[in-house]
């Protein structure tokens, strides 16, 4: 049995859709006295996890296998088909094969997180997920001893996906965990946001999200998950290796070649809205630091 | 009066009636038209209409603009060279329009999206791509303060000289947008064949014909 990870964010927390259709009335007719974006962090709660509106989220995405601008994805992303949907798990597991989608929900306890997502670009929103915890599906698939890593593949389809055809990165999208990480209770395969079946942009029809790690991590609809002895191919550090590394977690103390990491626009907040500080993991510190123990987090960053 | 040729052919006539038009049109409106798309930028940012992250928007889309009009000063000379195409009143008004584009991309960056000073020096100093965006600001500056026709008087031939800066700072202003880009895309690249195609028409070799 998968250990249940008991969130620090309740039930409660999370806005219901009627009141959140308030709160953007609310916005809207702010916005109608030139106020919109001035007011829009005054009426965020003050602490917890405010969730962005399903707009932002579903309207500002990198998924580069649909375009490499923010809107690329919203505007094409409609194209995937998402039915049927099979994973493919292989490696080194008790299980292999093909897994249907639908089979791999039915044996899931779906249930919400509300997750803060910082993107490397240094900004952050956040997003209440549905899903379920990947150790749960690696316990189905039976992990064998031995196996160290879990490595991910997304859905390569040219005919789907007009960004694949700029070498932007060595498709298909690829990426990897350590298998304590994999194994952790924050990691999770999402299915949904706002209780919606994810969409084509936010990586339909599963995808990973690791909360502590930069986003990028958290790779979009899967197709392939493998356990393996070796560390996983990972698109971004094979691109830049200078600038992308294996863990990849959110740390405000070591900086991207290009951009300091230690604060983080706040999407949503529009014109004026201030900077927040970026806290160690992503704000999961209490839940994953010991992790790293005796890892020099600045070499592997 | 200077129609010599009995029948002059289409293009030397579109030509022609392109230099008798720029010639009536006065480079001042350009000031003004220049200043629409900045403000335009800024109401859309207010009221939502650049999406969810207006300060990321607004900052590339003015460093975009900024390399637009560079580009479009660096025509100027090869038009008049190569085509006859005489529209060097603007080219003033083009590159001054370019240095405030620049300076509202730089402001953007500074009051909206970094606006930690401290975090604003280190990441001039330490990071490649905006030292060598800061670095093609700077030198224009000379060039903005000197865009003016009494500059030009005092100056004498130096003013030219001078002014060969923006070759660099084009150039440094495509790098900037090469290095910032994620992974490996092309529109940056584009951006820099253009302008070096635009330099390499001012050299020698194709400056005999």
């Amino acid at each position: 049995m998968a250990p249940i990870w008991k969130s620090r964010f309740k039930d409660n927390d999370v806005t219901p859709e009627d009141m959140y259709l308030n709160r953007r009335q609310l916005i809207a007719g702010a916005a109608g006295l030139g106020l919109g974006s001035i007011a829009g962090p005054a009426l965020a709660a003050p602490e917890g996890l405010e969730p962005n509106p399903y707009e932002d989220i579903t309207n500002y995405n990198n998924y580069y296998e649909f375009g490499t601008s923010k809107t690329d994805p919203a505007k094409y992303a409609g194209a995937l088909t998402t039915e049927p949907w099979t994973v493919k798990i292989d490696g080194m597991v008790d299980n292999p094969g093909d897994y249907q989608l639908e089979d791999i929900i039915a044996n899931a306890q779906i249930e919400e997180r509300i997750y803060r997502f910082r993107c490397v670009e240094a900004w952050s929103m956040v997003i209440p997920w549905n899903g379920f915890t990947l150790a749960s599906l690696l316990e189905r698939a039976g992990v064998q001893s031995g196996a160290k890593h879990v490595a991910f593949e997304t859905v390569m389809r040219p005919e789907e996906m007009p960004g694949l055809r700029y070498p932007v990165l060595d498709w298909p999208y690829r990426e990897g965990l350590r298998l304590d990480e994999a194994m952790h209770p924050l990691t999770l395969m999402a299915t949904g946001i706002y209780g919606k079946d994810l969409l084509g942009q936010n990586g339909a029809p599963l995808r990973l999200v690791v909360p502590w790690k930069y986003g990028f991590k958290s790779i979009k609809s899967i197709v392939r998950i493998t356990l393996q002895t070796d560390e996983p191919f990972i698109s971004w550090k094979d691109a830049n290796v200078q600038e992308y590394g294996f863990y990849s977690n959110v740390n405000p103390e070591v900086s991207h070649p290009r951009w300091s990491q230690a604060t983080e626009r706040v999407i949503g907040s529009g014109l004026f809205g201030s900077r927040r500080e970026t806290d160690m993991f992503n704000g999961y510190a209490e839940e994953v630091a010991s992790l790293y123990d005796g890892l020099d987090l600045k070499k592997n960053f | 009066m200077t129609d010599t040729a009995a029948t002059p052919g289409l293009r030397d006539r579109a030509i022609q009636a392109v230099n008798q038009t720029a010639r009536k049109i006065p480079a001042w409106p350009l000031y003004i038209l220049g200043a629409v798309p900045p403000v335009w930028l800024f109401i859309a940012g207010l009221t939502g209409g650049l999406g969810v992250d207006p300060v990321k928007a607004m900052e590339h889309q003015m460093g975009e603009w900024a390399l637009w009009l560079l580009i479009a000063s660096l025509c100027i000379t090869p038009l008049r060279r190569f085509a006859g195409v005489n529209l060097l009143k603007f080219r003033r008004a083009i590159g001054l329009l370019a240095f405030f584009y620049i300076m509202g991309h730089l402001l953007i960056w500074l009051v909206l999206d970094v606006q930690i000073p401290s975090q604003i020096w280190a990441d001039i100093l330490k990071r490649p791509y905006i030292t060598i965006g800061m670095g093609a600001f700077v030198l224009l500056i000379p060039l903005a303060l000197t865009s003016n026709n009494w500059s030009i008087r005092k100056l004498g031939p130096r003013w030219r000289q001078l002014h060969k800066l923006v070759y660099v700072s084009v150039v440094l202003g495509a790098l900037h947008f090469i290095l910032l880009v994620k992974g490996f895309q092309i529109e940056p690249l584009i951006y820099m064949a253009a302008i070096l195609g635009l330099l390499a028409l001012r050299l020698p070799v194709f400056r005999r014909r």
